[in-house]
Formats: structure tokens, C-alpha cells, sequence
């Protein structure tokens, strides 16, 4: 579904400030596949992220969505396949239109945008039902403006959109980072649920170990722009934060850096 | 004193009309477009031009539309594709349009006294069907004095301005109107649900300026000439009705926002006509007024905002206090 080979990508090339964000990352998502990303600040997840939305481009590479290669094709023609969840819950969604506008624009991804309606009655139906999914409510509120949501509605919003179209890919950058965490809570068991129903191929970064944990059928931890550790099936069911740290320490020969990711 | 504010509504209706191309840039696409004060008068140009040279009325007015729509979608192009900072972009164009128009025009002004124009031909047929006249008697019962000369214009210019905002309204609800609506809003998210935000602004600025020059366009045949300079401040005066309107009328809906643009034109146009009756005041003193009245309009409705919001908390506090004094 997913194939990244030989990514790289350098920033600043050639000054003091020269940073190599990607270094030969491998990558390859079966169809239905769950990956969640974890890794210490400046490791290169973001970077990924943004390589395979097509927010970035790479210095070397191939990126391949579902056979085909995607690796020169700009942000808004690779978006037809790939659904995107941000950090801050602002970014997802358009704060002045309402929750069914939103959710029209949303529905035309895949698709050419004509001079017909946004929204229909037919397709109001499709909304309200798939709002459901969301137990929010927010099926009653369809032309409320989503500037008036909360963080966590916002993003429940966001990932509703990001997935009911089907995209092939589903990216979750973090986004659960910003919100309180009774409401992060609530967005990663939506992301669980949704993700189980829709069997869509995921790939979540995260700085949270326990969700980390919790989601998915596969883990990643990325160090320094390269994939240092790849556990999937039972072995993943079986790991813990103290065995994943212990992990990195064999790995790196020296302790994992970062407290947001162990307390978080 | 009813013939002025008759005249002031005239053509506040037709600036309507650019007011909404305003509204376009400036509000839905968050472009702060300065195109607007050549587009108005390449619009001008246009029309008279063809008038001129004996083209239908229609096809004037058609052909003006469509001259704004290419200097709009030049401007965008030199946002979005030469990565030009949108205010320059604008400025560029707006100078560049002001040789454009003069070429177009060949000359600094173009009467078009004696030509047949959209308006003298809607007054022939409105005085043929004797509507004219049977309003003239109507108002004659109810104590006017000095009658309008027609009130085609009038009548057919509200129906057209109209008929704009009712399209405006539905191209704002299809998928290219949504679409375009979030590029205002929030970019980041519109390109990741697969829109090519370069094009839409481009199409954005093409119809911002389309409207803009068909105004002109119009508006060169209301008066009976075009003018090199008729569209200087044209972009103050867009944006103070779009200020002006939103302030009167709201914007809980979209169809409400362009409703409050018409409105916000037309009463523009009738506060700059009392301001220039009175006697203290003269012509050139309308971009004072105009920077007053924007102001105003800004500032006003904050103060009320805050005054209610005040006496909201004094009257909750009050209520509070009886509370606790009548349990104790």
C-alpha cells in the first residue's frame, strides 16, 4: 500500500546548521496495516510525515502509494489518497464554515470539484450518520460554525474527515499532543474504532509510549532521521515502555533523552 | 433633496456591484487586492470603447466583465505562481492596468453623450410602457416635487444587482465555492483535502475583478463617460461598504454578508451625499468622510459590544446580590 525506499533528505546543506532529518529510511505498509511512529524530538518523524503528504520533497528517494510513484507529485494531487490529521486542532478543520460545510469539502476530495452544491440532502443524511460515529452530538448541530467547537470536537471532526472518504492512507501527526488529556483520551479509542471499522493503512506519530503501545499492530521508533526499531504482531503485544526504553538504550548505548515521551 | 438621495441609491447600486468583487478578495479569499482601482476603469474602458465603435449595449458590458477577469487572474498568477507578496501583486497590476487602460482608451476620457447606451435604451423602453410615467404620478399624489427623469435604472439595476448576489450566494455553497471559501479560512487544511489553492485563487481574483470591471463597465454608461482616473480610491470605497454593511446588517450567513455588501454600497453612497450637501462640506472632502465612515463602522459596534456586555454583568451581579441578601 505504502512504499517508502532509500528516503533522505538533508536541511540546511552546507552550513553550521546542517541537518541530515532522513537517512535511508525503508518503509513498507501492508494494506490495513496500523503504524504507530514514536521517537525523541528531532528524530524525523514530522519529516516523514511531511514526505509522504508531499509537504516536502526529498533529497533521494521513492515514495509509492498503492503501486504507484508519488514521489514528485505535489501535496494537493497525493491528498486525493491520503487523509491527514494534524497537531493543533485548528489546522484540520475551517473555523468560519459550519460542521456540514466542512464535512462537503471533505467529501469532494476524491473527486472534481463542479459548480453543483456542496451539500445535499442525500449527502447531509451521510453526514449525520457518519457524525454519529463520533458521539458527540454534533450530527445535531450541522450548521453551527466550527470555530464554536472545543479542541477535542474539533479534532474529532478533523479525523472524521480525514477518514470517511477512504482514503489509501491515513496520517495521524501527533494529534492528540495538543488537547487535555480526557480528550486525548477520547480521540486515540475514536482513532481505535474508526481505524478497526474502516481497516484503513495508518500511520500515527506519536510521543505518547502508551499509545504507542496501545494502538496498532506495528511499531516504529525513529532516532536521529533513521528507523532504529520495527516490532509488529505478538512481539508488540507483548512489549512495555520499560522494555522499549531498554530497548533504545541497547540500541543507542545511551538513555532515551526525552521525558515527554516516557511521562506522556 | 429627493432627487439627490434618488440619484445617491442609483449608484450606490451599481458600486454594489463592485463592492461584492470586494468582498470576494477581501473576505472570502483574505487577498488584500488593490487590482480594483484599475479593473473598475478597464472595465469602464472596455465598455465605452465598444459603445463607441457601435457594439451592442450587452456586449459591452459583457466584454468588460470579462476584461477584469483576465487582469484579476494576472494578478493572481503573480501571487500565486511568481510567489509575489499579495499586496505588491496588486499594486503592480493596479499600475500596470493604469497604461492598459489609457491604451485601451486611447485618449483620457470617452464621452458617451448622444450614444445609445444600456440606461438610454431601458429609459425608452420604460417610457414606451409608460412606467415612468405612472411612478411619476405616484409620487406627484404623495407630495414630491421634483420628479427622478426615469426610474429604469433604478428598477432594472436592483434586479441585476440582485440577481449577482443570489449567484454570488449559490457559487459560494458548490464545491469550487466551498473550496474556496477555506482558502480564507484555513489554507494548510484546503490543500490537504485535495484543492489546488494556486488555480482557486486565481479563479477567486478572476471573478473578485470581473464583478469589479462590470461595475464599471455599467457604471461608465450610467454617467455617459469613462475617465482615466474614475477609479481612484475605488478599493477604499469597495471595502468602507463591505465595513459599512457588515456592521448594519451582520454576517451570521453568507446570504446575509452579501446582502449587508448591496446595502453597505447604498447607504455609502447616501451618507457621502448628505456629508456633501451640508454646508460646511465639499467634494473634496469625501475621502475624509469615506475614512470617517470606515471607521466608524468599526469602532461602533465594538463600543455597543462592549457597553451591552457591561451591563449584562452589572444586571447578573445586581441579581446576585438580592440573592445573597434575601437567603441571609
Amino acid at each position: 500500500m505504502l512504499r517508502v525506499e532509500n528516503l533522505s533528505v538533508t536541511f540546511n546543506e552546507g552550513t553550521p546548521d546542517e541537518k541530515k532529518a532522513l537517512q535511508d529510511i525503508q518503509l513498507e505498509l501492508k494494506q490495513g496495516d496500523f503504524v504507530t511512529v514514536i521517537g525523541s524530538n528531532g528524530a524525523g518523524k514530522s519529516t516523514l510525515m511531511n514526505m509522504i503528504s508531499g509537504a516536502l520533497f526529498p533529497d533521494v528517494g521513492m515514495i509509492e502509494i498503492n503501486d504507484q510513484n508519488v514521489t514528485t507529485l505535489r501535496e494537493h494531487k497525493r491528498a486525493k489518497q491520503i487523509g491527514r490529521v494534524f497537531q493543533d486542532p485548528m489546522a484540520g478543520t475551517s473555523p468560519k464554515m459550519t460542521i456540514e460545510e466542512n464535512l462537503a469539502i471533505a467529501y469532494a476530495r476524491n473527486k472534481t470539484r463542479t459548480l453543483k452544491p456542496g451539500s445535499n440532502k442525500k449527502r447531509r443524511e451521510l453526514f449525520k450518520s457518519e457524525l454519529q460515529r463520533l458521539h458527540l452530538g454534533l450530527e445535531h448541530r450541522l450548521s453551527a460554525k466550527v470555530g464554536l467547537l472545543s479542541g477535542g470536537e474539533r479534532q474529532a471532526l478533523s479525523l472524521l474527515m480525514a477518514t470517511f472518504t477512504q482514503p489509501d492512507i491515513l496520517l495521524l501527526d501527533e494529534h492528540t499532543a495538543a488537547l487535555d488529556p480526557s480528550r486525548a483520551e477520547l480521540i486515540t479509542t475514536l482513532t481505535g474504532e474508526i481505524v478497526a471499522e474502516t481497516g484503513l493503512t495508518t500511520l500515527m506519530v506519536t510521543h505518547n509510549m502508551q499509545q504507542a503501545l496501545d494502538l496498532g499492530n506495528r511499531l516504529i521508533m525513529m532516532d536521529k532521521g533513521q528507523i532504529i526499531l520495527d516490532i509488529d504482531g505478538a512481539k508488540k503485544q507483548a512489549l512495555t515502555i520499560e522494555k522499549l526504553l531498554q530497548e533504545f538504550q541497547r540500541i543507542r548505548g545511551k538513555q532515551m533523552d526525552n521525558d515527554r515521551a516516557i511521562l506522556g | 433633496m429627493f432627487i439627490s438621495m434618488f440619484n445617491a441609491v442609483e449608484s450606490g447600486i451599481i458600486f454594489a456591484i463592485m463592492a461584492l468583487g470586494v468582498y470576494l478578495s477581501f473576505r472570502i479569499l483574505d487577498f488584500p487586492d488593490l487590482t480594483v482601482d484599475g479593473s473598475f476603469v478597464t472595465g469602464a474602458a472596455v465598455s465605452a470603447l465598444l459603445i463607441v465603435n457601435g457594439m451592442p449595449t450587452g456586449v459591452a458590458i459583457f466584454a468588460a466583465l470579462l476584461a477584469g477577469f483576465i487582469a484579476g487572474s494576472i494578478t493572481g498568477l503573480l501571487n500565486t505562481k511568481g510567489k509575489v507578496n499579495p499586496l505588491l501583486s496588486g499594486i503592480l497590476m493596479m499600475t500596470a492596468l493604469y497604461s492598459i487602460n489609457l491604451r485601451i482608451m486611447g485618449q483620457s476620457n470617452i464621452p458617451l453623450l448622444n450614444q445609445d447606451t444600456f440606461f438610454t435604451q431601458l429609459r425608452s423602453v420604460f417610457e414606451r410602457l409608460g412606467i415612468d410615467q405612472l411612478l411619476d404620478q405616484g409620487l406627484t399624489t404623495v407630495g414630491v416635487e421634483r420628479l427622478p427623469s426615469t426610474y429604469s435604472a433604478l428598477i432594472i439595476m436592483l434586479l441585476v444587482t440582485f440577481m449577482i448576489k443570489f449567484i454570488t450566494d449559490y457559487f459560494l455553497k458548490t464545491e469550487v465555492g466551498l473550496a474556496l471559501r477555506a482558502i480564507g479560512d484555513n489554507e494548510q487544511m484546503i490543500r490537504s483535502f485535495s484543492a489546488n489553492t494556486d488555480h482557486l485563487k486565481v479563479l477567486g481574483l478572476g471573478v473578485s475583478n470581473g464583478l469589479v470591471a462590470l461595475s464599471g463597465g455599467l457604471y461608465a454608461q450610467f454617467t455617459g463617460f469613462s475617465d482615466l482616473n474614475m477609479g481612484i480610491g475605488m478599493i477604499v470605497i469597495g471595502l468602507a461598504s463591505v465595513i459599512i454593511g457588515e456592521s448594519i446588517v451582520g454576517t451570521k450567513t453568507i446570504g446575509r454578508t452579501t446582502l449587508a455588501v448591496v446595502v453597505g454600497a447604498v447607504i455609502y453612497r447616501m451618507v457621502i451625499t448628505l456629508a456633501i450637501r451640508s454646508d460646511f462640506l465639499d467634494n473634496g472632502d469625501t475621502k475624509l468622510i469615506t475614512a470617517l465612515l470606515v471607521v466608524l463602522a468599526l469602532v461602533v459596534p465594538k463600543v455597543i459590544e462592549t457597553v451591552k456586555e457591561s451591563s449584562r454583568k452589572r444586571k447578573k451581579r445586581h441579581a446576585l446580590n438580592q440573592q445573597v441578601r434575601r437567603g441571609a
